[in-house]
């Protein structure tokens, strides 16, 4: 009724090719990024934008690196953990060896170093295919995790052996931190993610994602059509550590704030990320969203929301429950829809194009 | 059967002789390499190339017995890690799925093991009678645990792309955590050894001019998992069902059409992954002890699957032995070297380096890739 394309009329090319080619579509995009924007910082509490969003917005960002890479590419990698603790360590080591680099470059450089990495583990991809990749990359996984507990030049010699992460400021407002305020630190992820996601869009729908595609759809026709593997292969695995990265480096300063640094990056990472690749569409970059929301939002909301609802659960039993609770979801959304949520959100918007008429 | 074999009258050795020739030729490089090396001078001693090239070797001659109980220990855990790869490749051969949750069914049944004793104990029995009387429950729990899986997990799943498949094993994973845990509890529980009649304590060999120390515990693992191997080898070759899972495991198409039922394949297939994780899990469990942190040797088997190839049962044994052979020694010799605690990657980086000149692994179907 009110969600459907009668009437919009496109006379060029580009209009047709547009990303959001409906109106209500780019309203709708309009409105949840005026919402996120202004919205959730006037009016969220901190338990909200440090417990909910934040976890959110990070894993998205790491949610389309992974998405990048065996969504768009077909090459599975359970190193994602790692490549995010590339990230945060360069990020670290940046900013204090250049302590006056505006933290915000920082970040964003950081996940140049992730990108190198991710582009040298991803040189076996070229030979090994499949699981046995997979398997490949839990070297890097595990050779990077073990690089970041032994080499202290990493965490410049700390008694703590961790990320401690110092106070920048931009413009006179402080980012990162312990004092900073966590409406700063939500806007400052936002307008990265935000970033990143557009540019993100604006690759997957241009020559390259085109390259990866066609990489995933079958590699032996594509080599065929005249795609180079290797550069297309490494190019895949260099963006999607990059955007690994540099959530890794918003994961620590944006949202730890050093401390619980050395387990962040374990393998359980790689494989949280990868559930909400899989949760929310391979494939898919609004399928991110979803699978973050997702799977980061879904403890939170049985730690807090059950006993708010009246269901009073102890601490550990509410983790054990948290386990079953995921893992029984995650088969169930298998089953039901294997293409991810973000399946289910085309075909709800397809029903609401002919709603309430459907013939 | 027959047709088959008769079909290939030019393959008169078995496929995996040349890769083993070619890796022994490699080896037998790298040591001539070594030996000119030193004999030439180039390394002279204190330097790093006579640290990593030649230091260790020399060690190695010098000092024969810690030599040959590195060597032991590596090919325990080698066994171990190739009993875990083994329920990986029960289940990929004949389903096609990649068994993520193998290592949480190892420490499944080794909790259930424990649990249902302690449970017994509580009744008033105890000793070997009710260990084994646990056990048998045990089993039925694995099989209990076949079934749902079948049911509940594959049947619905059956036809999806192999991710998913995995995916959803990652599923059961979580499931069986939580599970475990709120029954369990979190805490690490002893291993009943004793009362299921395993032996406990070590013999000491005086060899090479120095003692090497067996555990005996890890004497009977090597036993029991070799017989199990045996066991399942007959099985597999010699049985009814065992043909049928072998069907399976080339076509699934092929076998359905000739009237085998799938879901009662994995359904066994399971049951067998079930029954070699709870020998893993009782010998893991034997060497330290039964608690949710054994899952992560899960992992471990990982390398070992795709040294020895998902779809070869003697490759996840050969493979085992090489990765718990190679980070043992890896980590006695050039390990301090690094800073130590290079065992948690050194076997991937073992695999990766096998993988990089043979993509299917030692022993795997070769790869045929065609439009």
């Amino acid at each position: 009724m009110f969600y459907r394309e009668a009437g919009q009329y496109k006379t060029t090319y580009a209009a047709d090719m547009a990303v959001f080619p409906i109106r209500q579509d780019r309203i709708g995009i309009a409105l949840i990024l005026l919402i996120a924007f202004v919205g959730i910082p006037l009016t969220a509490n901190e338990f909200v934008i440090n417990s909910i969003m934040v976890p959110f917005l990070v894993f998205a960002l790491a949610a389309i690196g992974l998405n990048i890479l065996t969504g768009y590419t077909g090459l599975i990698s359970l190193g994602t953990g790692a490549f995010m603790g590339v990230g945060a360590y360069a990020c670290y080591k940046l900013t204090t060896i250049f302590p006056d680099l505006n933290i915000i470059v920082c970040i964003l450089l950081s996940g140049f170093f992730a990108a190198a990495i991710g582009a040298l583990f991803g040189l076996p991809s070229l030979r090994i295919k499949g699981f046995y990749l997979a398997v490949a990359t839990l070297a890097a996984q595990f050779f990077l995790q073990w690089c970041f507990v032994r080499v202290p030049w990493l965490y410049n010699y700390n008694a703590s052996g961790a990320i401690e992460v110092p106070q920048r400021e931009v413009l006179g407002v402080i980012v990162t931190g312990a004092r900073a305020a966590p409406e700063v630190k939500y806007l400052v992820l936002l307008s990265i993610v935000v970033l990143l996601t557009w540019i993100a869009s604006n690759i997957i729908h241009g020559r390259f994602g085109r390259m990866w595609m066609a990489v995933r759809d079958m590699d032996i026709a594509a080599e065929l059509m005249g795609i180079r593997m290797l550069p297309t292969k490494l190019l895949a695995f260099a963006v999607s550590s990059y955007y690994c990265g540099v959530a890794g480096a918003c994961m620590m300063f944006l949202w730890y704030g050093g401390g619980e640094a050395s387990d962040a990056f374990n393998i359980n990472q790689s494989f949280n990320v990868l559930f909400m690749v899989i949760i929310g569409g391979l494939g898919s970059l609004v399928g991110s969203f979803f699978g973050a929301a997702f799977i980061s939002g879904l403890p939170t909301l049985l730690k807090f929301g059950l006993p708010a609802i009246g269901i009073p659960i102890g601490g550990a039993f509410a983790e054990h429950l948290t386990h079953i609770f995921v893992g029984g979801l995650i088969i169930f959304f298998l089953i039901v829809e294997p293409h991810g949520l973000a399946r289910l959100w085309q075909i709800a918007k397809q029903k609401l194009r002919t709603w309430p008429f459907p013939y | 059967m027959s047709t088959a074999e008769a079909a290939s009258p030019a393959a008169a050795l078995p496929g995996w002789v040349m890769p083993v020739a070619k890796t022994l030729a490699v080896i037998a490089g790298i040591a001539a390499l070594i030996f000119a090396l030193v004999a030439s001078g180039i390394a002279p001693k204190g330097s790093w190339a006579h640290k990593i090239l030649a230091a260790p070797f020399i060690e190695m001659r010098e000092m024969p017995d810690l030599l040959v109980q590195t060597l032991w220990e590596g090919a325990v855990a080698g066994i171990l890690y190739a009993l875990i790869a083994l329920g990986f490749v029960l289940i990929f051969k004949a389903s096609g799925v990649f068994n993520f949750a193998q290592g949480i069914m190892v420490v499944f049944a080794g909790l259930t093991l424990v649990g249902t004793y302690e449970l017994l104990g509580r009744v008033g029995l105890t000793g070997m009678p009710a260990a084994y009387l646990a056990l048998l429950v045990t089993l039925g729990v694995m099989a209990l645990l076949a079934v749902s899986v079948e049911r509940f997990v594959l049947r619905p799943l059956v036809n999806q792309p192999d991710i998913i498949l995995f995916m959803a094993t990652f599923g059961l994973t979580y499931l069986l955590i939580g599970i475990g845990e709120s029954i369990f509890g979190g805490n690490p529980k002893v291993m009943i050894t004793s009362q299921l009649g395993l032996p406990r304590g070590a013999i000491d060999l005086n060899i090479l001019g120095g003692r090497v120390t067996l555990q005996k515990i890890d004497i009977a693992a090597a036993v029991i998992a070799t017989l199990m191997i045996i066991a399942l080898a007959i099985f597999f070759q010699k049985t009814r069902i065992g043909r049928a899972l072998r069907a399976v495991a080339d076509s699934h198409k092929a076998a359905l059409s000739v009237g085998i039922s799938l879901n009662q394949i994995w359904m066994i297939v399971w049951f067998a992954a079930g029954v070699v994780a709870l020998v893993t899990g009782i010998m893991w469990g034997a060497r330290s002890d039964v608690s949710f942190g054994l899952q992560t040797i899960a992992l471990k088997a990982l390398p070992v699957l795709i040294l020895g190839g998902f779809t070869s049962v003697p490759g996840a044994i050969i493979g085992g032995l090489i990765i718990g052979i190679g980070e043992k020694i890896g980590e006695f010799y050039w390990g301090p070297l690094l800073g130590g605690a290079i065992e948690s990657w050194l076997a991937y980086v073992i695999a990766l380096g096998f993988l990089v000149f043979r993509p299917q692994g030692l022993f795997g179907d070769k790869i045929i890739e065609r439009i």
